[in-house]
């Protein structure tokens, strides 16, 4: 994957001695020290990381760990006090203010908690704020490309509004229809959806999930909220007091988190909404029957039998799931003279993979055996037992300590 | 300049007072009463006096020249008001009402200013009316900028405000003197005091108004790549125009309250009229002239407030 966005050992100072506190730090002071000695706060410290062309990558902390300074940095909103910072093969930390402004004007925009519209102007010039700062093109190309903007968003027909005649979640549509007017390379977006109330936060989610899909646009998304981050970024980042303590992929961030910080962010998280069945698919302690052409009916019998088990799962040479039998029909099947085929169990069902743990409670409660988890391609991938699942929906409430 | 010798012995005088003073007030000095010393222990009154003395014969050719586009404007006005025949003025400021305003503005501008004519006020309220909108011009053009400038930095503010206190505390008889010695008395001295009155909230609320925009409309506006003048243009100035206009409002009613001060040093008008009255013990004229500021007064607030308010919507 190419790399979009490169953070190379960035560190921001707040307060009026940032050389002091660099020259503390490196000698090892800790952040506290260098608060009470001198009075600077360490906003982020020494931050680094890539973000990849495409992906939606979320920066995830809770208040005062610095992820909306670290934002900030990626477009000098605030100006870091040391590191780089790559744009493809520009460091931004570099630029002079003119090359920042045409960076501004052209690469990245950015969408903000508050909305942030300017309430002197319609909707529409708004949206055709950046177009209009840049000067560059005609006005009717430049209404053009805001209703264009407008329309990606569904509110063409809101063009002539004013933004405070709109309603939150229509405010923020046009906060990202501003945002995507100059199309930009990268879009930063600054908790975006945190004002908004959940049942809109969620359709602006699959809103921008939508328009992703269609643009391939690199993303920065700052949040506190573990179920979107979890539900929107391709990758997550972590900050904690100033410091990037994991960067991964959501599974890896739920299934190894880096710290009891990480951790602590699954407390009170609803997992069962995250967390789906390949997450928790086991493939040891059971019964694998590969059914070839002379897999018969006392074979498999036989197996379970060795195995203690009172059901096996039937696969095929290429581990495409076939279904479930038990020692029981296994055994009906024999005294009728038939084939294995007809000692497959109808239930229970084998789970979709992508299917989150909240569907399939039901599903594994009332099944005679733990169900079977299939791929998209019909491949077998594990099963889901009672135990499995109660272990998994605990992580939520227990005590990561 | 025998003005100048005239002062001149003085200053001498002045001296040699001061010398006597301490002379004989050192010995009898008597620290339970510091500050019965007659003329003070600080003489600030004959410091001013000597370094007005000093100053304005110098001064005086520069604020001539200061003083000529002032003249030129206030005269045009002036000639303008009084070249258009009344009923184009009346019906003018009305539509300029309903343009701004509402209509029951609009109807009562007109009333108002029939009655300015009908009272036999009609040609001392155009002078007044040139008067104010120069100062308004001047305010706006000295004060815009000002305002703007002390928006950006604390450390202007600090400097500035403690002088704008002063133009507004002061007692306009204090810089009536000076003015008029380096002025001359008139039209032009008129407009220089009402500006120094009225100028400060044009000042002040510009500056207000640029800080009240919200830091995050500024950071959004910042994000999307505005260089310093396209913020102050697109985005600050429009979200400070109610504020601003609200000192401008401020700017013109100061300016006409001014105006009775102004006749003082022989500026003609409505204020000139009211003096008379005074002087005369003329009941009757004080009146006229009072009443046709009141309605300059209330036509001209009502229509400057809505052009604000309407802003604002």
């Amino acid at each position: 994957m190419k790399t979009k966005l490169s953070v190379q050992n960035v560190y921001k100072i707040f307060g009026k001695h940032p050389k002091k506190a660099m020259s503390l730090l490196e000698r090892g002071k800790s952040k506290d020290d260098i608060f009470s000695s001198i009075g600077q706060t360490v906003g982020v410290n020494d931050a680094s990381f890539d973000i990849y062309e495409g992906e939606i990558f979320v920066i995830m902390g809770l208040s005062g760990s610095g992820k909306s300074t670290m934002v900030r940095m990626l477009n000098r909103l605030i100006e870091p006090t040391k590191g780089k910072i790559f744009l493809d093969d520009v460091d931004i930390a570099q630029l002079n203010d003119e090359e920042l402004r045409q960076i501004r004007l052209h690469k990245i925009s950015m969408v903000f908690q508050s909305f942030a519209l300017m309430p002197h102007l319609s909707v529409r010039d708004n949206v055709a704020f950046g177009l209009d700062l840049a000067g560059e093109v005609s006005e009717t190309e430049r209404i053009e490309r805001a209703n264009a903007a407008l329309d990606r968003v569904g509110l063409l027909a809101n063009g002539d509004s004013l933004p405070k005649e709109l309603s939150g979640g229509m405010q923020q549509r046009v906060g990202l229809a501003r945002a995507l007017c100059i199309n930009p390379d990268v879009l930063l977006m600054d908790e975006a959806f945190s004002a908004l109330d959940p049942l809109i936060r969620t359709e602006m989610q699959d809103e921008l999930l939508r328009l992703q899909a269609e643009d391939k646009r690199t993303i920065v998304f700052i949040s506190h909220d573990l179920d979107e981050a979890v539900r929107i970024g391709d990758r997550i980042a972590i900050m904690q007091d100033g410091d990037v303590v994991q960067v991964g992929t959501p599974d890896e961030i739920i299934n190894q988190p880096a710290n009891d910080y990480v951790r602590s962010f699954f407390r009170g998280v609803d997992v069962s909404t995250i967390l789906t069945a390949k997450d928790v698919a086991r493939r040891k302690q059971q019964t694998l029957i590969k059914k070839t052409s002379d897999t018969g009916l006392s074979t498999s019998l036989q197996l379970l039998k060795d195995n203690d088990r009172d059901f096996g799962y039937v696969v095929d040479a290429s581990n495409h799931y076939i279904g479930v039998v038990s020692i029981d029909s296994l055994k009906q099947a024999q005294s009728k003279q038939q084939s294995l085929e007809h000692a497959l169990l109808k239930q229970p069902h084998a789970i979709d993979a992508d299917t989150p743990l909240g569907d399939l409670i039901s599903d594994v409660a009332q099944a005679p055996c733990s169900p079977a988890v299939i791929n998209d391609q019909g491949k077998f991938l594990g099963i889901i037992s009672k135990t499995i699942l109660l272990e998994a929906l605990d992580r939520q409430t227990g005590d990561p300590l | 300049m025998s003005q100048d010798n005239a002062w001149g012995a003085q200053q001498e005088t002045d001296a040699s007072y001061l010398a006597d003073k301490s002379q004989v007030t050192e010995p009898s000095f008597d620290w339970t009463e510091p500050f019965t010393v007659d003329g003070g222990i600080i003489p600030l009154d004959d410091l001013v006096d000597a370094t007005i003395n000093a100053v304005v014969p110098v001064l005086r050719p520069i604020f001539q020249v200061i003083a000529e586009p002032i003249a030129w404007i206030l005269n045009g006005i002036e000639a303008l008001l009084l070249w258009i025949p009344a009923p184009f003025i009346i019906v003018a400021l009305a539509l300029l009402a309903l343009k701004f305003s509402t209509r029951a503005i609009a109807i009562g501008s007109f009333v108002g200013l029939l009655s300015i004519g009908l009272i036999g006020a009609w040609d001392a309220a155009m002078t007044t009316l040139s008067l104010v909108i120069t100062s308004l011009f001047f305010c706006i053009i000295i004060g815009l900028p000002m305002g703007i400038w002390l928006s950006r930095s604390d450390k202007a503010v600090s400097i500035v405000r403690p002088i704008l206190d002063a133009m507004q505390t002061t007692p306009a008889f204090v810089y009536l003197i000076p003015i008029v010695m380096v002025f001359s008395p008139g039209k032009v001295a008129g407009v220089i005091v009402t500006i120094i009155f009225a100028v400060p909230p044009v000042i002040r609320l510009t500056n207000l108004g640029i800080r009240q925009v919200p830091a995050d409309l500024i950071e959004a506006a910042k994000a999307f790549g505005t260089s310093p003048r396209q913020l102050l243009f697109k985005v600050q100035l429009p979200l400070a125009l109610p504020t601003i206009m609200a000192g401008v409002n401020q700017t013109l009613m100061l300016g006409l309250s001014m105006v009775v001060i102004a006749s003082m040093i022989a500026v003609p008008g409505l204020g000139l009229m009211v003096l008379q009255g005074i002087g005369r013990n003329d009941i009757g004229i004080a009146t006229v002239g009072g009443l046709g500021i009141v309605i300059l007064a209330i036509i001209l607030d009502r229509i400057t407030q809505h052009i604000g308010s309407k802003q604002h919507k």
